[in-house]
């Protein structure tokens, strides 16, 4: 992540509570922040949509969507970049994440096609899983729950060197239920680590409700057998994400973990493969729409005068340019050379 | 030359490697305070202090995936794992995880750790403090697995490991910790990973072995000397990777080879061997490839007998030579 401004000071100042289409500048955000970060939401939605698309013309062989967390992920990314000194543990279904640490659509399309170009694994692994070194992000697999450990040895390590770096753990709320999440977490507040765990909850591990997975309402609740807060965020708000990271963030590097719930939707089915119509009642989707992030943002930076709906239109239309020249670019790239593939599986 | 224990080597080899490199850490149940239960980390909680020396909560999956995170940021972990038996809950961490790590992000992430796990029988340990474990990380690619016999090669391949930049998996037979004594040199020196080691040369016959069992191997042999059957005993020291170059010389040269584990027959690291002679140096057997191994039960039983019935010793072996020889 680039280096950006000073640190926001520990607190928010006090706002009224976000209400229809109304926007609330929290401290340490700009008009242009928010401006770029619908960019960055457009892109995303648009590049989402086309690797479906593609999926279905048998060119991305598997995608996971991430329409519905966007705000939850570029408010805590927003947080992030602000800070300039975190490192990313994102999940499976982190795609706006991935986007928005800085990925070209070019190198986000070879990823999904399985194309040289991936940034992450050169096309060894899922789309968008393995490393990204050039923007502090890091996921091995795809095992749930195996990547909170991980975090918390990074920050172990991170706080053993004394280098100021909070780390940032993202999983769904079907990897709270992994041995794993609980492992993570009562190390973490033990040693008091520089992370922040944050959960997005979407209310489905794949088809499993809520209700079949936990007996508790709050995943958030569960710090408190870690001895460090937690905190429900509405994750459909961008603001809201943006705050709660980035007071977590303060709160880590100086006391400690911080255990974020992000509440939010999930639009699409599990992945491409799924049929979400087995599982979930039909209006449900459509009403979860009604709070679409990315129409959201929209309408509150045309309704604030930040955006004009010509803007906005400008915006898709630019997006849409830059996915189609990168599905060209993408189908255009090579294979990886079939010669290397035994290649590192041992490091030199 | 000194003479010291296993673990006295095993020690020694940690705490070289802690002083000449500070992103060396271990970690682990009961590693600080203790000292580890078999002492193998005695001291170094007073000499380089908590943040290096971690007293872990009781949970293994975790030990292991911690150290993983720890290595990317560039730290050196030593996680122990306090008895072989305990290992499988966090084999997601090292054989899904670590082992896929510099492969599955293309070179840009190294996982540098030595999971160092006591593992063996022969202890009275019954079924869960006797596992052998080394067959599931030898089928592994990805990771590394040391198995030293001698205080000499203990320390010098756990330095090797600390120094290497992959995952380690370094299996130290508990049987040997006070059992087994050697000269281990006061000056500084490595054992190289993925070389065998020759313990004792012959011309009739070769035995391929390691830890524990390569000491009752020697005895053996020493038995057959005075039947006048001249055995080689082949220490494998390191299963992956493994020498196959030393194992196959040494079979060209005898014509006979029987490869002798305590862990179970099936699916073994002799299975490997033996496949690797049999294609390898097929034109120069004599005698059919013979594996003298744990059976296939469930690791070896509480009851003083049955784990004597379990366990290959220096009689079973010294029998399972005489009979091949005379093939």
């Amino acid at each position: 992540m680039p280096r950006t401004e000073p640190k926001p000071k520990k607190g928010s100042k006090e706002v009224a509570p976000a209400t229809g289409s109304t926007l609330v500048l929290a401290e340490g955000l700009t008009i242009e922040d928010l401006v770029d970060c619908y960019h960055r939401m457009v892109l995303v939605r648009t590049i989402d949509e086309r690797i479906w698309a593609l999926n279905r013309q048998g060119k991305v062989p598997i995608a996971a969507s991430c329409q519905g967390h966007e705000a939850a992920q570029l408010g805590s990314l927003l947080a992030a970049e602000k800070d300039a000194d975190c490192f990313l543990f994102p999940y499976y279904r982190d795609l706006a994440l991935k986007i928005g640490v800085g990925l070209t659509p070019a190198e986000v399309m070879c990823s999904f096609m399985g194309k040289v170009g991936d940034p992450y694994s050169n096309a060894r692994q899922f789309p968008l899983q393995g490393a990204d070194l050039r923007h502090r992000v890091i996921q091995i697999s795809n095992v749930v729950g195996a990547g909170l450990t991980q975090a918390t040895g990074y920050s172990l390590a991170c706080k053993m060197l004394g280098d100021g770096t909070v780390t940032l753990a993202y999983f769904g709320d079907g990897s709270s239920s992994q041995g794993e999440a609980h492992e993570a977490m009562n190390f973490a507040g033990v040693h008091r680590l520089p992370i922040v765990f944050i959960c997005e909850n979407n209310r489905y591990a794949i088809s499993v409700p809520q209700g079949s997975q936990m007996a508790i309402e709050d995943v958030a609740s569960r710090s408190a057998g870690y001895g460090f807060p937690g905190i429900v965020v509405d994750g459909m708000n961008l603001t809201k994400s943006y705050e709660a990271t980035r007071d977590a963030i303060t709160h880590a590097r100086s006391q400690g973990p911080v255990l974020l719930e992000m509440k939010l939707e999930r639009f699409m089915p599990h992945t491409t493969d799924d049929d979400d119509r087995r599982y979930r009642p039909a209006d449900e989707v459509k009403e979860a729409r009604q709070r679409d992030p990315v129409v959201t943002l929209a309408a509150q930076l045309v309704d604030h005068g930040a955006l004009t709906e010509q803007q906005v239109e400008d915006i898709k239309a630019q997006a849409t340019e830059l996915t189609d020249e990168a599905t060209d670019a993408a189908e255009a790239a090579n294979l990886p050379d079939i010669s290397s593939f035994t290649n590192l599986v041992y490091a030199p | 030359m000194a003479v010291k224990s296993v673990i006295e080597a095993v020690r020694e080899g940690i705490q070289e490697e802690m002083r000449r490199d500070p992103s060396v850490f271990v970690m682990g149940e009961d590693v600080g305070r203790r000292g580890g239960v078999f002492l193998a980390t005695q001291g170094l909680l007073e000499e380089f202090g908590e943040s290096r020396v971690v007293d872990t909560p009781l949970a293994e999956a975790s030990i292991v995936g911690i150290a993983l995170g720890a290595a990317f940021r560039g730290l050196r972990p030593i996680p122990e794992i306090q008895f072989s038996d305990f290992m499988w809950p966090a084999t997601n961490q090292l054989i899904g995880e670590a082992a896929r790590v510099c492969y599955g992000t293309y070179g840009q992430l190294q996982a540098p750790m030595v999971v160092r796990i006591p593992y063996g029988g022969g202890i009275r340990g019954g079924l869960f403090h006797s596992q052998n474990v080394e067959s599931f990380f030898f089928h592994t690619p990805g990771l590394k697995v040391v198995t030293p016999a001698t205080p000499y090669d203990a320390k010098g391949l756990l330095k090797s490991s600390i120094r290497d930049n992959n995952p380690v998996v370094f299996l130290e037979h508990k049987k040997t910790y006070r059992l087994v004594r050697g000269e281990v040199p006061e000056q500084e020196y490595t054992v190289p990973i993925g070389a065998a080691d020759v313990k004792r040369t012959g011309e009739s016959l070769t035995v391929v072995s390691y830890g524990l069992m390569l000491h009752y191997c020697l005895e053996a042999a020493q038995l057959l000397a005075q039947e006048a059957v001249d055995v080689e005993v082949v220490d494998l020291r390191t299963l992956t990777p493994l020498d196959t170059s030393t194992v196959l010389e040494s079979v060209k040269k005898t014509g006979k080879l029987l490869i002798v584990h305590e862990d179970n027959i099936t699916g073994g690291v002799g299975a490997e061997v033996a496949a690797l002679a049999a294609e390898h140096a097929f034109d120069h057997l004599d005698g059919p490839i013979v594996r003298l191994c744990g059976p296939d039960v469930p690791t070896m039983p509480f009851a003083q007998n049955l784990e004597d019935a379990y366990m290959p010793n220096t009689e079973k072996i010294a029998q399972a030579i005489r009979n091949l020889a005379q093939y």
